[in-house]
């Protein structure tokens, strides 16, 4: 079992933190992990990506083959597209739909959900409005994460668990804010 | 023994500490950060009172290092290849010298650029002095190579480079410890003469470093990370891989082995008698090297004729320039290239940009309109987030070439004649490097307006501390800036006229003056006000 995950976004909208909670579930799954991360000017608001990759057998590469990533995992659509070169062709992208506008020629959003759309398995959603509707601003990009966590052949517990795990030293509240978003996201796959 | 989830960076500051280390020194720079970030947060070195405040710059920082190791402690100093520059001179000498406690000068280089001015390869450094170079090719080699690496600089009292890239420095895995070793008691080196290059001395010196190149070869020939795989199907290709090029190149054929005999290259100086091995069994040789092509070029020389095809970066096989990945890998080795879809052609470029609510944004608007009449082209600037500048809506700057560079070339312009000659220089670039080129300034009267952004951290690099911090006024003071040419003012909106009026002001003053605009990075102040929360 191998899955090679881009995570992607704009610097500061917590791609990592989806990482972190990913690489906790699959360690407890005693699997391999390599993530690659973005350090440094590009996350000055710039574009910003993750390699992510959970195996069963030893990962050799700490980058993603072009063609071979399994998911785009994106926290903003125009990004998830910036990553098509490395989308499989069976590979699904899992995107929230909310535009992050901070340049001056961000395309028209209708015509990025359209190139979305071209992808024979995707799921576009409103992340940002859902955490909002359920009282979890903050948690946007833990609804993203849940609407692919089965894709990815994780359980909610799983992926439960490792949110407690992670988030316990913050305080209930926001393990429990947290836990609804991922619940929010899972019913969106 | 306990496994930990660690980035390149953090898995070699784990392996010094573990290795009985006294002391981390460094000045912040991508991808190398991390290191000292790691052991600022570290209890192990909290309790062992492991030294690891940031030092000036780069070249403080390897002299104090030098300094541990004349002591017999172990010592590492860390820095981004460009910080390498900076650390030139000592760096260079402390081969002549040598260490006497385990010395490890741990260089992180930028191949592609993601954050930086050029992507130098600090190998190159490493043949120059003639040192041991260790290059991981994984984040448990990181570890390992703490260990292995100062028991190979006390062997022979050589400092020993330790070089990363980013792929290696930002990327987590999983790493193994081991038990860990106390640290070295203090004692002064046993010869007198070690640590003292006067001519006579270091020619004795340089001889002797230039006898230790055979066992330096004999070493990395049976170095536990250089890998000889020389039995293979195929010879028609010999590969030769340069740290974390391997893992590509494994990548490249899953599970399936490698037809053709590999040499995984870890350690340097480079094992030749492996590399003739090769070179004998092969019909031609491939190399892949992170970074420039130092090692074809060792192989390669001028290429004369009846020398088997060599291929690499030189002939166009791999790109010249830029970080390799699998797809570059496979390509080379005529492999079929994966590849998704293109990327659609709405995707806009997003570019990096100054935080919302950048103090230095203010500071920049009000300089444009300060400077209005006189056109572009009259603000040299320096490295840091303030770079950012030069982008659009600001424009704001129009140079950037190493730390410190925005002073000295705003005083060289100003030396020709050039009006107004503006710099523009971060509060830590200023501790940095800044400080003697105004003293240059101040010696020759000339005519410049010095800007000093000021946001109380070492803002590029995530928010470090620096070692003028809150001092800033005093130190333009003592250098010989005049009272009443250092102005201070706070960079905000509704400040824009006054801090119009003041950039003005200063550059009517025929002389050095000095402008502080000072305000939080707002990043810092966000992290300050959550840890409070």
């Amino acid at each position: 079992m191998k899955k090679d995950i881009i995570l992607a976004g704009v610097g500061g909208q917590g791609i990592l933190t989806i990482a972190t909670i990913l690489g906790h579930a699959a360690l407890n799954r005693g699997w391999q992990l390599k993530q690659a991360e973005v350090h440094g000017m590009s996350q000055r608001g710039g574009d910003v990506q993750s390699h992510l990759r959970l195996s069963d057998k030893d990962i050799h590469s700490d980058l993603i083959t072009m063609g071979d990533a399994d998911m785009i995992l994106s926290v903003e659509p125009m990004e998830a597209l910036r990553y098509l070169p490395y989308l499989a062709a069976d590979g699904w992208i899992i995107t929230n739909s909310k535009p992050f506008v901070n340049i001056p020629n961000y395309p028209n959003p209708e015509d990025v959900y359209t190139e979305i759309s071209k992808t024979t398995n995707h799921l576009l959603f409103d992340a940002d409005q859902i955490a909002k509707d359920i009282k979890a601003t903050r948690s946007m990009n833990i609804v993203v994460l849940g609407a692919a966590i089965k894709h990815l052949g994780f359980s909610e517990q799983e992926i439960a668990d490792s949110i407690s795990a992670i988030f316990s030293r913050k305080g209930e509240a926001i393990v429990e804010a947290n836990l609804k978003a991922l619940k929010a996201g899972i019913a969106l796959s | 023994m306990e496994k930990l989830m660690l980035l390149g960076d953090e898995a070699l500051a784990q392996g010094a500490l573990d290795a009985g280390i006294s002391g981390f020194y460094g000045y912040p720079g991508t991808p190398s950060t991390e290191i000292i970030e790691y052991v600022q947060r570290s209890k192990q070195a909290i309790t062992d009172k492991v030294h690891r405040t940031w030092s000036s710059n780069e070249k403080t920082a390897m002299e104090s290092a030098l300094g541990m190791s004349y002591t017999g402690k172990r010592a590492m100093v860390t820095m981004k290849h460009v910080g390498l520059n900076v650390a030139a001179d000592p760096f260079m000498n402390s081969a002549m010298t040598g260490a006497h406690g385990g010395l490890l000068i741990t260089v992180a280089d930028d191949p592609s650029m993601h954050s930086s001015q050029n992507e130098q390869d600090s190998r190159f450094y490493g043949r120059f002095a003639m040192i041991p170079v260790l290059e991981p090719s994984n984040q448990q080699e990181c570890y390992d190579m703490a260990f292995y690496g100062f028991e190979l600089s006390e062997k022979y009292h050589i400092p020993v480079m330790i070089r990363l890239t980013t792929r290696l420095s930002h990327s987590r895995s999983g790493v193994v410890r081991r038990n860990s070793l106390p640290q070295k008691p203090c004692n002064k080196p046993e010869d007198i003469f070690q640590f003292m290059l006067l001519p006579a001395v270091a020619r004795k010196k340089y001889k002797n470093l230039i006898n230790l190149q055979e066992r330096f070869v004999e070493e990395s020939t049976q170095s536990p990370f250089n890998e000889y795989y020389l039995d293979a199907k195929d010879y028609s290709k010999g590969l030769i891989t340069t740290g974390l090029a391997y893992n590509y190149l494994r990548e490249v054929y899953g599970d399936a082995p490698i037809p053709y005999p590999v040499l995984k290259i870890c350690q340097y100086p480079l094992p030749a008698s492996k590399i003739h091995e090769l070179y004998n069994k092969c019909e031609s040789l491939y190399f892949f090297e992170e970074g420039m092509p130092i090692v074809e070029e060792q192989i390669k020389g001028l290429g004369f004729s009846g020398m088997k095809p060599i291929h690499g970066r030189l002939d166009g096989t791999l790109d010249r320039d830029g970080e390799l990945n699998p797809n570059k890998v496979a390509k080379a080795l005529g492999l079929p290239s994966k590849y998704g879809k293109d990327v659609p052609e709405i995707v806009a470029g997003r570019p990096p940009a100054l935080c919302v609510g950048c103090p230095h944004a203010d500071s920049y608007l009000a300089l444009n309109e300060a400077i209005k009449e006189y056109g572009r082209g009259h603000v040299f600037s320096d490295i840091g987030c303030y770079t950012l500048g030069f982008m659009p809506p600001y424009n704001a700057i129009n140079s950037c070439v190493d730390m410190g560079a925005s002073i000295t070339m705003a005083k060289g312009a100003a030396d020709s004649g050039h009006f107004p000659a503006i710099a523009v220089i971060g509060d830590s670039t200023f501790t940095h490097s800044g400080m003697t080129g105004l003293m240059d300034c101040i010696y020759d009267k000339s005519n410049v307006v010095i800007v000093i952004l000021d946001n109380s951290t070492t803002g590029m690099t995530g928010g470090q501390d620096y070692t003028a911090f809150g001092r800033l006024e005093e130190i333009c003071l003592g250098l010989g800036v005049e009272k009443d040419h250092i102005r201070t003012f706070f960079p905000f909106v509704k400040n824009h006229e006054e801090m119009i009026r003041i950039y003005k002001e200063e550059i009517a003053y025929e002389g050095v003056s000095v402008i502080i605009p000072r305000r939080e990075c707002v990043q810092t102040l966000k992290k300050k006000n959550k840890r409070e929360a």
